[in-house]
């Protein structure tokens, strides 16, 4: 069955029921006491977001600090479960202007009962999109902060957009200038072994659009990846342009893009929702160019202490730069003394988290830097064995920069009046879990 | 832009709720301007709003009822729904009450703004109260058929509602037609909902009441590219329960379902995997199911990018997806590598999935020849061949934090030791290491591994037991305990010291726990019988006194009360019960059983899939009527045999003397209980009568002995098949039994045989007459070898199609009896086979044993396996063992050497064989193995 909840609980830390809505008469109203006693006070909390008590399946979610819980007693999709509460969290965070924890719930719990009404119907997740059910459920003055246009005014066509074919945009939308902003975001996820031997290194990257667009625009994207070149060089019977193309693992689109089309001639085209979206997401797995090489020593010098050496080495354009690099070295819980000299940056010990943490603000190609600390430690009778040696954790951007070596070929915007666009393109890649064994 | 409703929480005064009713009625029945008429409609609503606050936080506002429903007649829609929502919460305990709000929603559901005519459908299908039900109809007939798309979506599911409350009501006023005329409506959220609504119907009543047609699914497919992603999930939901017509109908489905697959939303991608999968049982080119399970791990992967609690419901989805289709994900386990910061559930996950994707060829470098490794580092240019060891990164977890994560990793390098012989001796070395380590819990855990090693590789692995034993002292858990006396017991002839170790735990054995209490009794027995000097002797007093006279255990009393009893009076028939060999244990590595898992499979997605559980074992429901038969195919409490600890506990160590008790039943492959009496293989082989072995109480079939069942009437429809492969005169045949249990005959019966290892095919038609309903048919279909060859390692399947003209394709595996291809010349004179053993290379002899076969009477068992072609050609006598020397040949002229070792009489064969076709070799020894035990 598709259903995806017979009962949605907002819990705060304390266990309070913050605000609750039954969908379905299968679960009973005190279900949520369940919850509290069999797996908030426990220690089960945490070690798996499914669980059956009685007759009941609870899934839960720990946002900020909310749990979201929510109910069943049939054999529901716990999929489209979760996906509810994920779609249904950006949902309100996008009414409340940005945070979602307990003092927004209580601020706005008349919106979010309605909220409840509109996107779920007897368990069946209906409508979420932001866009669209602004345009009907507007509570005192909450307005599109993207279109031109207020929009108190009622939408006399609401109820048609909410079922349309395209369901996330509205019509009618004039702007004066059409814009529209590409970002290419990389997250580098990396596993790197103490000998510098890399177990795991991907990319996942995500394309996120803000569209200020008039009327019904339909767009096409073209990328350097190698599917879609081939595809185009075959349409067009032109052999493919010689350059850099990327073989990606694997793509999802945003419910815009037409998937059929994709599947078939693969290209990306899509009548973009209004104002900021996720486009789409995609892997890659081969030929990704690490951005930072870190190369540590760690000796441990009798009981009592430890000599750290980290080296980073920056890989990419001499041109380029890096911004808010952190690395994050950590060592044992009974450190008492550090000192530290570096080459670049800062670094300082962090008792809280137990690691050495090296900051450096403008990081440029190019360069490696190096880090020596000479770490004390206190001699305790349990032995030293316990430091299970974490791996060194890395944070950094990398402005126009792509990992993948992804780049935007061409956007192409139609709509009926034929106006002009003018589009901006950014790249930026991140850190996403960059650790080094060490 | 926050609004600040927390201060409506803020009353907490004494008497506040006739302080609401107050607000809440102060201006009605007044005269006012309609000035006026704003600042209080706000201040209504501020009343409300207080209610509903109050609502929220657990107070019973109930006592309220009058005076809210008064606020409903409103134009404010916001303060409309706040009524609606205190009506659906209160509704149920004032039902005499909640007929004032009849009016009100007959009235919304004709209002002009269709916000207002959905929002009453949808809220008066939430009043559960009887008397609002009768008023519902109306309304909703209207609703049904609105012009505006949102009311219909929103009706569609208000069917499903009062289906819910009363089932006859839904019926008799025909919304069930009216809901299923939704399915062509032109807006695809109605198709959406509708389809949720007439599935969630279908669930709950036993009558056949959506049924999907093949014109049912064109227009669901086309409604698939249109609407919304959780519409999409409906479809797919749905549409998973239709079962296609043939392969050409599966491939077409599946093609419209694929791009599904790069869906941003992971409901969907799962969903569409789930119908995927189903179809793909159906499709018969091997180069389309390779290429779906090609297109279908890299989204399955990329759910591994999402929130830890839909990675867990994706790891837990996998752990299935694996089992039906390993080669999904076998190029990809690099993914499942934790991350550091991974939640726990999510690391348990992954490390269970890496146990099942761990193969020779990622296990660990050595099991790399050089240019296994040159390929590789080719194929995978930026890195070498690291990425593959498996092993290193369980070593790397094993040193983590979290104990229960540490202890599966310790769990895991014993279970691919256990599954992977090649790599055992580097799991042993990297146990040992880590016992170095002397981290209490991982000593402990390595040792519990490290006796399912011994029980799966015996004497082979005994010269780490010295290491074992320095880390004695510091074992504390009853398992680990009970496993290393075991491993004492067990092979106490070769520790010098075995009797010291043995007793310093004897001090303490009143207050061990029974486990270790039953352990220690064992391996006293066993270190006796194999060193009967005075220390044991007296060792044996002590237990055996402390485990009758001083216990009030049952299961120790018993059991030392029958050591007493045998050691007392045959100490000789003591050694062969206690010391016998024990069966060899394999690695389950969790698998579950072949039809729980079809069930589950079905079940992707859902709770059913993350419980690994189907969903009749939590979830009660009652069916409307009679209950659906099709839920009982799988045998109750099924999920028992799914235990989480590895290698086979139910014969495992703590019980040795049960194991060899039931040694043989427990070797034989384990047959799914609802399989009829096991058939005779050779006899009907023979073509003998043996009526005197099958069961008196066996179906009545027309003639000759019962066949396996391969496609059960519940699954077919009521048609029932029964079939098995037999050698006659020269001939393999295949002998078949179609049983009617249909209301209707079935004719024009035809055959097709997928692509096989042996290359089997129909040498003829398939003559089956009609068949009546209620009667059984029985035909022998002659076969020819070579004919559609399959490529790839070879499989003992053999995929059957069969079709009517009356029913859909059917769809069976069957499992070839090797035997069958033993061919009659295949006699050899003595210098012959002496010839050809010496031909063969040595690497070309395998062997195995088959512990729990008894030969008997040798002349039987040599007249038996001449019976099936397996020729006698010598025999010789070495030490108390017969030698026996036999001769077999497949078709194509392979010839096939056997030598068994036995002692005649005694539990335990050794069989040897040597053949050019070393690749078959498991199917000779199955073959072999199945001729000597029958």
């Amino acid at each position: 069955m598709p259903v995806a909840a017979s009962a949605i609980y907002f819990l705060n830390l304390r266990g309070d029921v913050l605000i609750n809505r039954l969908y379905r008469d299968d679960v009973g109203g005190n279900m949520v006491d369940a919850f509290r006693t069999h797996i908030m006070q426990t220690k089960e909390l945490g070690t798996c977001p499914v669980r059956q008590i009685g007759g009941c399946s609870f899934f839960y979610m720990r946002i900020n600090n909310v749990y979201i819980v929510i109910v069943v007693s049939s054999n529901a999709n716990v999929a489209c479960a979760f996906k509810f509460v994920v779609e249904a969290v950006s949902l309100f965070k996008s009414y409340f202007g940005g945070a979602f924890d307990e003092d927004a719930i209580r601020n706005n719990f008349v919106l979010i009962y309605e909220l409840l009404d509109e996107i779920m119907d007897f368990g069946y997740p209906q409508n979420l999109s932001p866009e669209i059910l602004k345009l009907y459920i507007t509570q005192e003055g909450v307005r599109s902060p993207f279109s031109s246009k207020p929009s108190e005014r009622p939408v006399p066509n609401a109820t048609l957009q909410v079922t349309g074919a395209v369901g996330w945009r509205r019509e009618g939308l004039v702007y004066k200038k059409n814009e529209v902003f590409l970002d290419i975001v990389e997250s580098v996820n990396l596993l790197m072994s103490s000998k510098g031997v890399v177990l795991r290194c991907d990319v996942t990257g995500k394309i996120l659009m803000k569209c200020f667009l008039s009327g019904m625009p339909d767009l096409k994207l073209g990328l350097n990846d190698k599917i879609g070149l081939e595809k185009e060089s075959q349409l067009k019977s032109r052999p493919t342009k010689s350059g850099k193309t990327i073989e990606l693992d694997d793509v999802t689109f945003h419910q815009c893009v037409n998937l059929t089309r994709f599947n078939s001639e693969k290209t990306v085209s899509f009548v973009p929702p209004d104002g900021e979206f996720e486009l789409m997401k995609y892997r890659i797995t081969e030929g990704v160019n690490l951005p930072f090489k870190v190369l540590p020593t760690i000796k441990e010098l009798g009981r009592t202490r430890m000599e750290v050496n980290v080296k980073v080495k920056s890989v990419f354009g001499a041109k380029m730069f890096a911004l808010g690099v952190v690395v994050k070295i950590p060592v044992p819980k009974q450190t008492a003394k550090t000192s530290f000299t570096v080459t670049s940056g800062r670094a300082k010990y962090n008792a809280a988290i137990d690691c050495l943490v090296w900051k450096i603000r403008k990081f440029p190609g190019q360069t490696e830097p190096t880090l020596s600390a000479e770490v004390e430690l206190i001699s305790t009778m349990t032995d030293k064995k316990s430091w299970t040696r974490p791996p060194i954790q890395m944070e950094f951007q990398v402005p126009m920069f792509t990992a993948s070596g992804l780049r935007v070929r061409f956007l192409k915007v139609w709509e009926k009046s034929g106006y002009n666009t003018v589009e901006w393109v950014r790249y930026i890649t991140k850190a996403g879990s960059y650790e080094i064994r060490c | 832009m926050s609004r600040n409703d927390s201060k409506y929480f803020s009353t907490t005064k004494k008497g506040e709720i006739p302080e609401l009713k107050e607000e809440l009625n102060s201006q009605h029945g007044m005269r006012i301007s309609l000035l006026y008429f704003h600042v209080l409609q706000d201040k209504r609503k501020d009343a409300v709003k207080k209610v509903i606050a109050a609502m929220t936080v657990g107070k019973d506002v109930s006592s309220l009822f009058t005076d809210v429903v008064n606020c409903m007649q409103t134009e404010n829609l916001e303060l409309k729904k706040l009524v609606y929502l205190y009506l659906i919460n209160y509704a149920k305990s004032q039902p005499d009450l909640a007929i004032l709000a009849v009016n009100t929603f007959v009235k919304d559901s004709q209002d002009p703004n269709p916000l207002i005519r959905a929002l009453a459908v949808r809220t008066m299908g939430c009043i559960r109260v009887d008397k609002i039900t009768e008023y519902l109809c109306d309304p909703l007939q209207r609703c049904l058929k609105d012009d505006d798309p949102y009311v219909r979506k929103t009706a569609a599911i208000c069917v499903a509602k009062l289906y819910d409350i009363n089932a006859e009501l839904v019926e008799d006023r025909g919304f069930l037609d009216s809901l299923k005329d939704l399915i062509s409506d032109n807006n695809p959220m109605v198709v959406a909902n509708a389809v949720a609504a007439l599935a969630e119907i279908q669930e709950s009543s036993s009558r056949p009441i959506f049924e999907i047609t093949s014109n049912i699914l064109a227009k669901l497919l086309t409604a698939l590219n249109e609407c919304t992603e959780w519409g999409q999930v409906f479809i797919l939901d749905a549409l998973s329960r239709y079962k296609a017509a043939d392969a050409r109908e599966a491939e077409n489905i599946v093609e419209r379902v694929t791009p599904r697959l790069q869906h941003a939303n992971c409901a969907v991608v799962l969903s569409a995997v789930k119908m995927i999968l189903q179809q793909m049982e159906l499709i018969i080119s091997t180069d389309v199911v390779r290429n779906l399970c090609k297109k279908m791990a890299p989204p399955l992967v990329t759910l591994l990018s999402a929130e830890p609690e839909i990675q867990y419901v994706a790891l837990r989805n996998i752990n299935l997806i694996v089992q039906r289709r390993p080669t999904i994900l076998a190029h990809e386990i690099k993914v499942f590598f934790c991350k550091y910061n991974d939640p726990i559930y999510v690391k348990m996950e992954k490390l269970e999935i890496m146990i099942k994707l761990a193969s020779d060829r990622n296990i660990d470098q050595a099991s790399f020849t050089f240019f296994q490794i040159a390929a590789l580092s080719f194929a995978y240019p930026f890195n070498i061949v690291e990425h593959f060891f498996v092993l290193l990164e369980f070593k790397e977890y094993a040193t983590e934090v979290d104990v229960e994560f540490v202890r599966k990793a310790v769990r895991a390098i014993g279970r691919c030791a256990i599954k992977l012989e090649r790599a055992a001796e580097r799991c042993i070395s990297v146990l040992l290491e880590l016992i170095k380590i002397k981290v209490n819990y991982v000593v402990q855990e390595a040792i519990i591994v490290i006796k399912d090693i011994f029980r799966r590789y015996p004497n082979t692995y005994e010269s780490i037991i010295a290491t074992l034993c320095e880390s004695l002292d510091t074992l504390d858990e009853p398992e680990a305990k009970a496993s290393m006396i075991w491993i004492i017991g067990e092979y106490a002839e070769r520790i010098d010291n075995a009797d010291e170790l043995l007793e310093s735990f004897l001090e303490s054995f009143p207050e061990e726990p029974a486990q270790v209490q039953l352990q220690l009794l064992t391996a006293t027995v066993k270190l006796f019988l194999k060193k009967p000097t005075e220390g044991p002797q007296q060792m044996i007093q002590v237990v055996l006194n402390n485990a009758t006279v001083e216990t009030d255990n049952p299961d120790l009393r018993d059991r030392a009360y029958i050591y007493w009893r045998l050691l007392s009076t045959d100490p000789e028939a003591a050694k062969d019960v206690v010391l016998a060999e024990k069966p060899v244990i394999t690695d389950d590595s969790n698998q579950l059983d072949p039809s729980l898992l079809d069930e589950l499979l079905v079940n992707i997605a859902t709770v059913s899939s993350v419980y690994h559980k189907p969903p009749d074992a939590f979830v009660t429901r009652t069916l409307s009527s009679a209950q659906k038969t099709e839920d009982d195919d799988y045998p109750e409490g099924s999920e028992i045999g799914y235990s989480e600890s590895p290698a086979n506990p139910a014969n495992g160590f703590t019980s040795p003397p049960s194991a060899s008790f039931t040694a043989r039943a427990s070797v034989a492959p384990a047959s799914p209980p609802p399989t009829p009496p096991v058939p005779d293989l050779l006899g009907d082989l023979m073509g003998t009568d043996n009526g005197s072995i099958v069961p008196v109480d066996q179906p009545a079939t027309p003639t000759g002995p019962p066949l396996p069942i391969v496609l059960l009437a519940s699954t077919g429809q009521g048609l029932q098949i029964s079939a098995q492969l037999t050698r006659q005169d020269g001939q393999i045949f295949y002998s078949m039994l179609f049983e009617n249990n249909t209301q209707v005959p079935l004719d024009g019966f035809m055959i097709q045989f997928n692509k096989n290892t042996f290359g089997l095919a129909a040498a003829g038609t398939l003559q089956v007459p009609q068949v009546q309903p209620g009667t059984s048919v029985r035909t022998l279909l002659p076969m020819v070898m070579f004919q559609n060859m399959s490529q790839g390692p070879p499989s003992s399947v053999l995929q059957v199609a069969v079709k009517n003209s009356q029913q859909p394709v059917w769809y069976f595996n069957d499992k070839i009896s090797f035997h069958v291809f033993f061919t009659e010349d295949g006699r050899m004179e003595r210098p012959t086979f002496l010839e050809t053993w010496r031909s063969l290379p040595d690497s070309n002899e395998v062997s195995r044993d088959f512990p729990g076969i008894v030969i008997g009477s040798v002349d039987a068992t040599l007249d038996r396996l001449a019976a099936a072609n397996v020729f006698f050609i010598a025999k010789r006598k070495n030490a108390n063992q017969d030698v026996f020397y036999l001769s077999a040949k497949i078709p194509r002229g392979i010839p096939l050497l056997i030598e068994l070792t036995t002692v005649v009489g005694s539990p335990g064969v050794k069989c040897a064989i040597k053949t050019p076709s070393s690749e078959l070799s498991p199917f000779f020894f199955e073959a072999i193995e199945t001729l000597l035990r029958s």
